[in-house]
């Protein structure tokens, strides 16, 4: 009894971890958010800018804390208290529907890794299902009112980066000096552009996300504003408040809101994160981390 | 002729926005094209839809991504550069003696 009251408590802090922090950020918009503002595209508000303990040129000096990263921590926190809430109190025979979720998810994202990477890449399926759930959870948040945090470039401009050394780091597998001479593939000429090529891959990748993201931002804002345009001249004549009645605004913002929030979103996630998979599975020399592995037995028998 | 000058960077910014998004033309014919391959395919072999669909979209993820370098710069020219130009205008101004 004692038991089933602690996971009962359990997973009303597991919930309360998922809508408080969104709740939160509304609150902190709406507070922050000056009321006569109309429909502009800005990027995202500074909330407060904290001052670094040492001195030296603003850009360092100073910590400016934003509403990407204010989202994106509710984002994180929200996520960690939903896979808490699923595997709470999880047994060996399945009892309860979310632990079913929870084996569905698992299982999901175990086989689309081995699927796309194969199995000496199986351990990154966390990893896999963890920048998944981040990018469609923060684009997603768009459709609480909230600035979707993958609309700054800083925050998917991190992730690239992330998964840029992390290609970079299974690439070096093969030994050092096999990795410098991938630059010189097919011939030494190639090199500059080899190295170009390179760093565009998460150039790309973070303009691909942060793109899709924005361009759904800025149309939507922009069909709103010329929606209330059109309806207050075609119902301007009336007199008082009836001429002010955005009637046009009704429907079409929920269409694209449809394409560019929920189905956009959702497929960018999917795309970074198989955009991760193939280029680290890709990068990764199979036959020179082999040999490089049985030379290093072999000198330790020897 | 201040404001003449602001004039003309804000209309320049303005046409350079739109020129830059003719890039949006390739990545349009380079998507139509996957997308009707993807539709024969699928139209050939039902049964491969799923893989189909899937491929396709990653293809036309990646035929985007030119677009969407057009659009980060249409982005910057409308609502970034403008700022940084006048203000290069102004402090020009302000260093020439009178």
């Amino acid at each position: 009894m004692d038991e089933k009251k602690r996971a009962r408590w359990l997973d009303v802090l597991y919930l309360a971890m998922v809508i408080v922090p969104f709740i939160l950020c509304m609150a902190l918009k709406i507070a922050t958010t000056p009321a006569s503002e109309g429909i502009t595209v800005t990027g995202a508000h500074v909330y407060f800018i904290i001052q670094m303990p040492f001195a030296g040129p603003a850009a360092f000096s100073t910590l400016p804390i934003t509403e990407s990263q204010v989202n994106s921590w509710a984002v994180m926190i929200a996520l960690l208290g939903l896979c808490l809430y699923l595997t709470n109190g999880i047994r060996v025979i399945p009892g309860s529907r979310r632990q079913v979720i929870a084996e569905l998810i698992v299982e999901k994202a175990q086989s689309f890794v081995n699927d796309n990477m194969g199995e000496r890449f199986a351990a990154f399926a966390p990893f896999v299902a963890a920048i998944m759930g981040l990018s469609a959870f923060s684009s997603l948040s768009s459709l609480l009112g909230l600035y979707p945090p993958t609309s700054d470039l800083n925050v998917v401009a991190g992730w690239a980066i992330l998964v840029f050394c992390l290609i970079t780091y299974y690439k070096m597998k093969g030994g050092f000096v096999n990795y410098l001479k991938g630059f010189a593939d097919p011939i030494p000429v190639f090199a500059p552009f080899n190295v170009i090529s390179e760093l565009a891959t998460p150039i790309s990748m973070a303009f691909r996300h942060y793109g899709n993201v924005l361009s759904g931002v800025v149309i939507s804002t922009l069909v709103a504003a010329g929606l209330q345009g059109l309806s207050s001249l075609v119902l301007g004549w009336l007199p008082g408040f009836l001429g002010e009645i955005p009637f046009l605004q009704v429907g079409l913002p929920a269409v694209l809101s449809l394409y560019f929030d929920l189905f956009s979103g959702c497929l960018q996630a999917f795309i970074f994160a198989m955009l991760t998979m193939l280029y680290i599975s890709n990068g990764f020399p199979e036959e020179a981390y082999e040999a490089r592995q049985a030379r290093k037995s072999k000198a330790k028998l020897a | 002729m201040l404001e003449i000058a602001i004039g003309i960077i804000l209309g320049c910014c303005a046409l350079g926005a739109g020129c830059a998004m003719i890039a949006g033309i390739g990545p349009g014919i380079g998507e139509g094209n996957a997308v009707a391959r993807a539709c024969e395919a699928i139209g050939r072999q039902p049964e491969c839809k799923g893989s189909v669909t899937t491929t396709m979209l990653m293809g036309c993820a990646v035929a985007e991504t030119t677009g969407l370098y057009a659009l980060v710069i249409a982005i910057l020219l409308i609502f970034v550069a403008p700022n940084i130009l006048v203000g290069v205008l102004k402090n020009a101004l302000a260093s020439i003696p009178h």
